[in-house]
């Protein structure tokens, strides 16, 4: 755990409220994939983030779990996230890696 | 045997500076009133088509198939509104789709003939008027400490979405707990619009807060191209409302026939608002084309079971509705959901899981020979 990790401030990209999926995709293809592919440690810190929806947890996350085989959730740790927040995430993690 | 008349098409025929109504004399081409009417520009005339759409005074998703039959939506492009002399109290669905209809239309080609004060100034409150360039003559001046409804709005950049659902949603009151799912389904309804429907006005949208059922009721609406044509880009629909009920099954998606959905799509949307208003006892519905799907209530002394197929769950359908262009989606959410909106996530997710990993096992049938 000596490695360094990158902070991204979810509520400075989506606001209160987590639902834009073209934001999900921007942060999916220019911020998490370039860090998981150097194998970089992400820290998706949902500080002050009070809701998200399926539909942006799954356009954030599926892809990166798809096709690294469920590797990249190994570089991702989740800060910081509410009850919602963590359940929404929780489903889409379950439902890709089949749990 | 009796005799069929063929008979020619309503002629179009260029008259100046007056609208002609031709009920009495081509009643036999269309049951719709027609009109023509002088542009304003010499040598060019446009064939307006009258359609007359009335308000009742009550409808809710209980009762609102009446309505939806009650009107005909096919080439209209002049709009005569009427409501119910006393009061009005409609659906939110409902005049999102009257506003649509409005919008398909020029302001000076929609008119109120004969709104009484009451009705009015309802539609007013609810920004009909406001939305569709109208004068309703009219100014609502005082404040309303129970007016809790978000007012008919059109969302026509999906970019929008977010702010507007910051703006609006203090507007309904409500607790935190009791905003998250009405914010879900803002959000996921909305951009169901802007992904899948191909609606050139947007969506129009608005909801209402009811004391009485202590009952926040949403309406969204487009004019798109319809749930038919959209899933059938990857699952052959029979008609309209085969298509609504595919599109309500976990797992599919207009978008791909890959199991699990594509990056962005993953047929979860519907299912999950539909399996929230059934754990919440309330209806649901979904009109698009001729077809038409109402989730109905269920009974406080029955269990709630959810289900991926939706003609399991107690509900009503159609196909022979008169055609609506686009989807119109009416919801109903009770406040009083003993259910905290994680834990109704989690129980519908469990249904949505079950349901993907059958269809995986299904559509993976193969098996390891041994010789």
């Amino acid at each position: 755990m000596t490695q360094d990790k990158k902070n991204i401030p979810f509520y400075e990209f989506v606001g209160r409220f987590a639902e834009d999926k073209d934001k999900a995709r921007h942060l999916r293809q220019d911020i998490l994939w370039p860090s998981i592919k150097a194998g970089h440690t992400l820290v998706l810190d949902f500080t002050k983030v009070e809701d998200i929806t399926q539909s942006f947890a799954h356009a954030l996350l599926s892809e990166l779990i798809r096709e690294t085989r469920g590797e990249a959730l190994d570089l991702i740790y989740f800060k910081n996230c509410n009850k919602t927040v963590k359940k929404i995430i929780n489903i889409v993690v379950d439902y890709m890696t089949g749990d | 045997m009796t005799k069929v008349r063929h008979l020619p098409p309503l002629p179009r025929i260029p008259v100046f500076d007056v609208i002609i109504y031709f009920s009495f004399f081509y009643r036999d081409w269309h049951q719709n009133i027609k009109s023509l009417t002088f542009t304003g520009i010499p040598g060019i005339f446009r064939v307006l088509e009258l359609m007359k759409i009335h308000i009742p005074n009550s409808v809710w998703l209980g009762n609102i198939d009446p309505f939806l039959r009650s009107f005909d939506t096919s080439n209209s492009n002049k709009l005569e509104i009427s409501a119910h002399e006393q009061w009005i109290s409609v659906h939110p669905v409902v005049l999102s789709m009257v506003a649509v209809l409005g919008l398909d239309c020029k302001p000076e080609d929609v008119a109120f003939p004969n709104l009484e004060a009451k009705s009015k100034h309802y539609l007013e409150r609810m920004g009909l008027f406001r939305l569709l360039g109208v004068e309703s003559g009219i100014k609502i001046t005082e404040h309303e400490p129970s007016g809790r409804f978000i007012p008919l709005t059109q969302i026509k950049e999906v970019g929008t979405l977010e702010a507007f659902i910051e703006d609006v949603i203090p507007l309904l009151h409500l607790k935190p707990q009791q905003a998250q799912p009405i914010r879900y389904i803002l959000s996921e309804l909305t951009r169901n619009v802007f992904e899948h429907s191909q609606s050139k006005t947007g969506a129009i949208l608005c909801a209402q807060y009811y004391e009485k059922s202590h009952t926040i009721r949403l309406g969204i609406v487009d004019r798109g191209i319809g749930i038919k044509q959209t899933i059938s880009n990857a699952y052959p629909a029979q008609n309209d409302t085969d298509a609504i009920k595919l599109a309500l099954s976990p797992g599919i998606t207009g978008t791909t026939r890959r199991i699990g959905g594509t990056a962005q799509n993953v047929g979860a949307g519907l299912f999950f608002i539909k399996s929230i208003a059934k754990t919440n006892r309330d209806f649901f519905m979904i009109y698009s084309g001729n077809g038409i799907y109402k989730l109905l209530k269920t009974g406080l002394k029955q269990k709630v079971r959810l289900y991926a197929d939706p003609l399991r769950d107690k509900h009503s359908e159609s196909n022979n509705l008169p055609y609506w262009q686009g989807t119109a989606i009416g919801v109903d959410m009770n406040l009083d959901s003993p259910e905290e909106f994680n834990d109704l996530l989690s129980i519908v997710y469990d249904v949505f899981q079950k349901t993907i990993k059958a269809r995986r096992k299904e559509y993976y049938q193969k098996k390891a020979r041994f010789i």
